[in-house]
C-alpha cells in the first residue's frame, strides 16, 4: 500500500500525484516507469515516474483519465492508497551533453517528457523545451518548465495560447533558423512522435522517443508490449521504453494500442452506469 | 482380519480420480479433478507393497516419505499423513495436483511393473487436502532461530520450497516477488481449473504462519540489486526468478493482434482474473465463437488450450510440430483436454501469421511435417514436407514454445556467471553461483522444466545455504 500525500488536477483530467515509494524515489532516474494498482480487481497501468523527492521518499506521477481505470485513478484524493506501485522499471534515459537538446512534450507526455528535460539540462545541454497542448486549458507545468528549461515554447493546436500550431511547426522553424541541434527528445501521443521523427529524419538528427504499448507485468515476462524496432521485436518493457524515434514501427504500435479498444469501452460504459446508477439511488434516498 | 498378501495388495484395481464431467467442466474454471474420498484414499492406500527399499522416494525430486505416508493413509491417520508429507515438502496439495508423477515416483513404483502405480500423486493431494479442510495447515516444529537471514527472490516453486526448509532451521527467510501476489507460476500460469488460487494461498499463508516474510512489488535489480540485498543486512541471496522471457517463433505477423505469447494469455486470466472481465478490469482477448490454436506441446500450451475452450472458443487445436509421442505434456492434461473437445492437429508448423489491414490476426498459413532422425533432445526431429502448405482460419494465437532466461538480474548482476543463453551457471550439488553467499536455482538455471524440479533445486540451495551460514564458509 502506498499513500498519496497529496493530489491536484493540472488540468481538466490530468492529475498529480504525489506517492510515498521511498525505495523507488531512492533509485530511479528519468526515464523509467511504475506499475500501479488501485484495488484487488483493478488492472495494472504502467505510469512514468515524472519526479522524485529522495529526502521525503516520495514520487509524483501524472495521470489522464481516459479509461475506467485510469479515471479511477484521478477520483483518489490526498490520504487514499494505491495498493501496489512497482518500480523502478524500464530503462533510465540515456543522458550526456549531447550540446543543444529539444525536450518535446505533448499533452500529458510533457509530464512524462519533464524528468529527461532536468536531466538534459543537468549534463550540461542547451535546453529548448516545446511544449504542445490542444488549447490553453490544457497546458501543463509550465511553471515548472520555466524553471529547467534555457528556451520554452508552448505550443497550442487551435492557437488560445503560445504558439499557434503544432510541436512539429515549432520545431521544423527551429531547425530552419540553422541552429545546431544535437538530440530531441519526444514523447506524447503516438501521431505526435511519429511527426517528430519524420521532421527530424531528413537532418539526421538524433532522435528518442518514450513508448506508451499495453503493458501487463513490466518485467519482461509477458511480451504483451512488443514492439518493432530496427525490424526487430523488443520487449518495451525491459528493452525501452525510449527507443531511436528513427527506427520504431509507428504503425504497427498504433494497431497494438488498440487490441482492447472495444473491451475499454464496454468497461468504461459499465463503470459509468453504474456510477449513474448510484447516482440517482443517493438522489432518490435524499428526497 | 489377516494383513492383505502382496497378491491380494495387487489385485486392488488403481482408484479412479473422481472428476468434473467434460462437458460441463469445458464452460467453467473450477477445479476438474475432484480429489478421492476418504474410502477411495484407504483402497488405494492398501495398494502399496511397503517395500523395505522404497525406489519411488529416488524418483522424487525433494524426497517425499512416500512408503511412510501411504501406510498412515491405510491406517486412516490421514493428518499424520500430512505430517509425513510435510516433512519434505513445503508444497504438498500443489504438488498432488501438478507433479508429474507418472514420470517420477510413479515411474518407479514396483506395483507399476506389472500393474497400474500405486496413485502416489492423488495421496499426497487427498492427505494435504484433508488437513487444510479438517484442521488448517498445522505448523512444523521450527528450530531455534539462528540469526541468520535469507533473501529469496522470487516465490515460485523454487523460492517456496527452499524458505520452507530455512524457515524450519531457524533461519531468518524473506521472499521477494515482482508481481503483486505471492506464487509465481503457480498464480500467473497455471489455471484454476488445474490448481485453485486459494490452495497456493493457504500453502504460501501456512508458511507465513512459519514466520516467512513476504514482499511483493519487488523487482529484485531494479527495487534492489543483490549487493544491496546484502549491504541491507543478508547473509545470503537465493536467486529463483524462474525462466520469464516468452520465445516467439520470429515468422512474419507474430506481432498482430490476437496473437499471445502464453504467459501473457494465462496472466491476464489467472493472475488478473480476466474470465471475470468486466466485473475483473483487465480484458483478454474474446474467444467467444472464435477459432483459437495454441502452437506448443507442453503443460503450458494444454494450459492455453483449455482456457480457451472454457473462454468459449468454437474450435480450440493444439498445433504441434512433431507427433503425439514426443509431446512433453503429462498424459492426464493431454487427455483431459480431448475429452473438453480440444483439437490436435499434429506434424504441423506456422510458417507465417496473417492478418487484415487494422493489424488483426485472421489466419496461419502452416506446413506439414514429418518425422526424421532423432535429434539432441533424443525425440525424432520434424522435417517440413515439401510443398505441403496450408492455411487455417484463425482469430487468436498463442504461442507456447518455452521461455528464455529473463534479464533482468543478468543485467544488473554481472559478476555472476551466465551461460549463452543466460541461464545462471551453478553447482547442481550445491546450487552455489560464482559469487560467494549467492546461490540460484529452479528454471533461472535449469531453462523450462516443471514445479517439482524447481522445487527440488530449492530444497538443495537450502541445505546449502544452511551450512553455509552455519559453517561460515563458501
Amino acid at each position: 500500500m502506498n499513500k498519496i500525500i497529496s493530489a491536484e488536477f493540472l488540468a481538466a483530467d490530468i492529475k498529480r500525484f504525489v506517492i510515498e515509494a521511498p525505495k523507488i524515489a531512492a533509485k530511479r532516474k528519468a526515464g523509467q516507469f511504475v506499475i500501479v494498482r488501485i484495488d484487488e480487481r483493478g488492472e495494472r497501468i504502467p505510469l512514468t515516474i515524472a519526479d522524485s523527492n529522495k529526502e521525503q521518499g516520495t514520487i509524483t506521477i501524472i495521470v489522464q483519465g481516459i479509461g475506467k481505470t485510469t479515471r479511477a485513478i484521478n477520483n483518489l484524493v490526498a490520504e487514499d492508497f494505491f495498493l501496489d506501485v512497482v518500480g523502478p522499471l524500464g530503462k533510465p534515459s540515456h543522458i550526456e551533453n549531447f550540446g543543444t537538446a529539444i525536450s518535446i512534450g505533448g499533452g500529458v507526455g510533457t509530464a512524462i517528457a519533464f524528468p529527461t528535460a532536468v536531466a538534459l539540462k543537468e549534463a550540461g545541454n542547451h535546453t529548448i523545451v516545446i511544449n504542445g497542448a490542444r488549447n490553453k486549458d490544457l497546458v501543463i507545468l509550465e511553471e515548472e518548465l520555466k524553471n529547467v528549461a534555457d528556451e520554452l515554447y508552448i505550443t497550442t493546436d487551435d492557437g488560445s495560447y503560445g504558439y499557434y500550431g503544432f510541436v512539429t511547426q515549432k520545431l521544423q522553424e527551429l531547425i530552419d533558423s540553422g541552429r545546431k541541434i544535437d538530440f530531441v527528445l519526444a514523447i506524447g501521443p503516438i501521431p505526435m512522435m511519429r511527426a517528430v521523427a519524420n521532421t527530424t529524419k531528413p537532418y539526421g538528427i538524433r532522435t528518442v522517443v518514450s513508448l506508451n504499448p499495453v503493458m501487463v507485468d513490466g518485467t519482461g515476462m509477458c511480451g504483451g508490449c512488443r514492439a518493432t524496432v530496427d525490424n526487430k521485436t523488443v520487449f518495451v518493457c525491459v528493452d525501452g521504453p525510449e527507443f531511436d524515434a528513427h527506427l520504431v514501427d509507428f504503425d504497427l504500435l498504433t494497431k497494438r494500442n488498440r487490441t482492447y479498444n472495444q473491451s475499454e469501452k464496454a468497461a468504461l460504459n459499465n463503470h459509468l452506469c453504474k456510477l449513474d446508477k448510484a447516482f440517482l439511488e443517493t438522489v432518490t434516498t435524499e428526497s | 482380519m489377516p494383513p492383505l498378501t502382496k497378491k491380494e495388495r495387487m489385485q486392488i484395481p488403481r482408484q479412479p480420480m473422481p472428476e468434473q464431467e467434460p462437458l460441463a467442466r469445458s464452460r467453467n474454471f473450477l477445479e476438474v479433478n475432484l480429489g478421492f474420498t476418504e474410502e477411495l484414499a484407504k483402497m488405494e492406500a492398501l495398494r502399496c507393497l511397503q517395500c523395505p527399499k522404497p525406489v519411488c522416494v529416488d524418483g522424487c525430486p525433494v524426497g517425499v516419505k512416500i512408503r511412510d505416508f501411504i501406510q498412515l493413509v491405510g491406517e486412516g491417520d490421514f493428518l499424520g499423513a500430512a505430517a509425513k508429507i510435510k516433512e519434505d515438502n513445503a508444497l504438498p496439495a500443489v504438488c498432488g495436483r501438478v507433479c508429474p508423477q507418472e514420470e517420477q515416483c510413479e515411474a518407479k513404483c514396483v506395483v507399476g511393473v506389472k500393474h497400474d502405480p500405486v496413485a502416489i500423486g492423488r495421496l499426497e493431494r487427498f492427505v494435504s487436502d484433508y488437513e487444510r479442510e479438517k484442521v488448517g495447515i498445522r505448523t512444523p516444529y521450527v528450530k531455534p532461530k539462528t540469526g541468520k537471514k535469507v533473501a529469496i527472490v522470487g516465490s515460485g516453486p523454487a523460492g517456496l520450497s527452499c524458505a520452507g526448509d530455512l524457515i524450519q532451521l531457524g533461519h531468518d527467510v524473506t521472499v521477494f516477488e515482482a508481481l503483486h501476489e505471492i506464487g509465481g507460476v503457480l498464480i500467473y500460469g497455471i489455471p484454476e481449473f488445474r490448481l485453485p488460487k486459494n490452495i497456493v494461498k493457504a500453502e504460501v499463508d501456512a508458511l507465513r504462519n512459519l514466520g516467512v516474510e513476504f514482499q511483493t512489488n519487488a523487482v529484485i535489480g531494479f527495487t534492489d540489486t543483490i549487493d544491496e540485498l546484502f549491504e541491507s543486512g543478508y547473509h545470503a541471496v537465493f536467486i529463483a526468478v524462474g525462466a520469464g522471457l516468452p520465445y516467439f517463433m520470429s515468422i512474419p505477423g507474430e506481432n498482430f493482434n490476437g496473437v499471445y505469447s502464453a504467459n501473457e494469455f494465462l496472466t491476464r486470466v489467472n493472475l488478473m482474473k480476466a474470465y471475470k472481465f468486466p466485473e475483473y478490469d483487465t480484458p483478454v482477448f474474446d474467444c467467444k465463437n472464435k477459432n483459437v490454436a495454441v502452437f506448443g506441446g507442453g503443460n503450458t500450451a494444454m494450459d492455453a488450450v483449455r482456457t480457451a475452450k472454457r473462454l468459449g472458443a468454437k474450435n480450440a487445436y493444439i498445433m504441434y510440430r512433431r507427433s503425439e509421442k514426443e509431446m512433453p505434456a503429462r498424459l492426464e492434461e493431454i487427455h483431459h483436454a480431448k475429452q473438453e473437445g480440444v483439437e490436435f492437429v499434429f506434424l504441423t508448423n506456422p510458417l507465417e501469421f496473417l492478418g487484415d489491414e487494422a493489424g488483426w490476426l485472421h489466419g496461419v498459413k502452416l506446413q506439414k511435417m514429418e518425422l526424421g532422425e532423432p535429434d539432441t533432445s533424443g525425440r525424432r526431429r520434424p522435417v517440413p514436407i515439401p510443398n505441403s502448405e496450408s492455411i487455417t482460419d484463425l482469430d487468436m494465437a498463442v504461442v507456447a514454445i518455452g521461455n528464455g532466461s529473463n534479464p533482468i538480474i543478468q543485467k544488473t548482476t554481472p559478476d555472476l556467471s551466465y551461460n549463452k543463453r543466460g541461464n545462471i551457471i551453478v553447482n547442481e550439488e550445491t546450487m552455489k553461483t560464482s559469487k560467494t553467499g549467492v546461490f540460484a536455482g529452479g528454471d533461472i538455471v535449469s531453462g523450462g522444466a516443471t514445479v517439482i524440479l524447481a522445487m527440488g533445486a530449492g530444497r538443495t540451495a537450502a541445505k546449502a545455504i544452511d551450512s553455509f551460514l552455519t559453517t561460515e564458509t563458501w
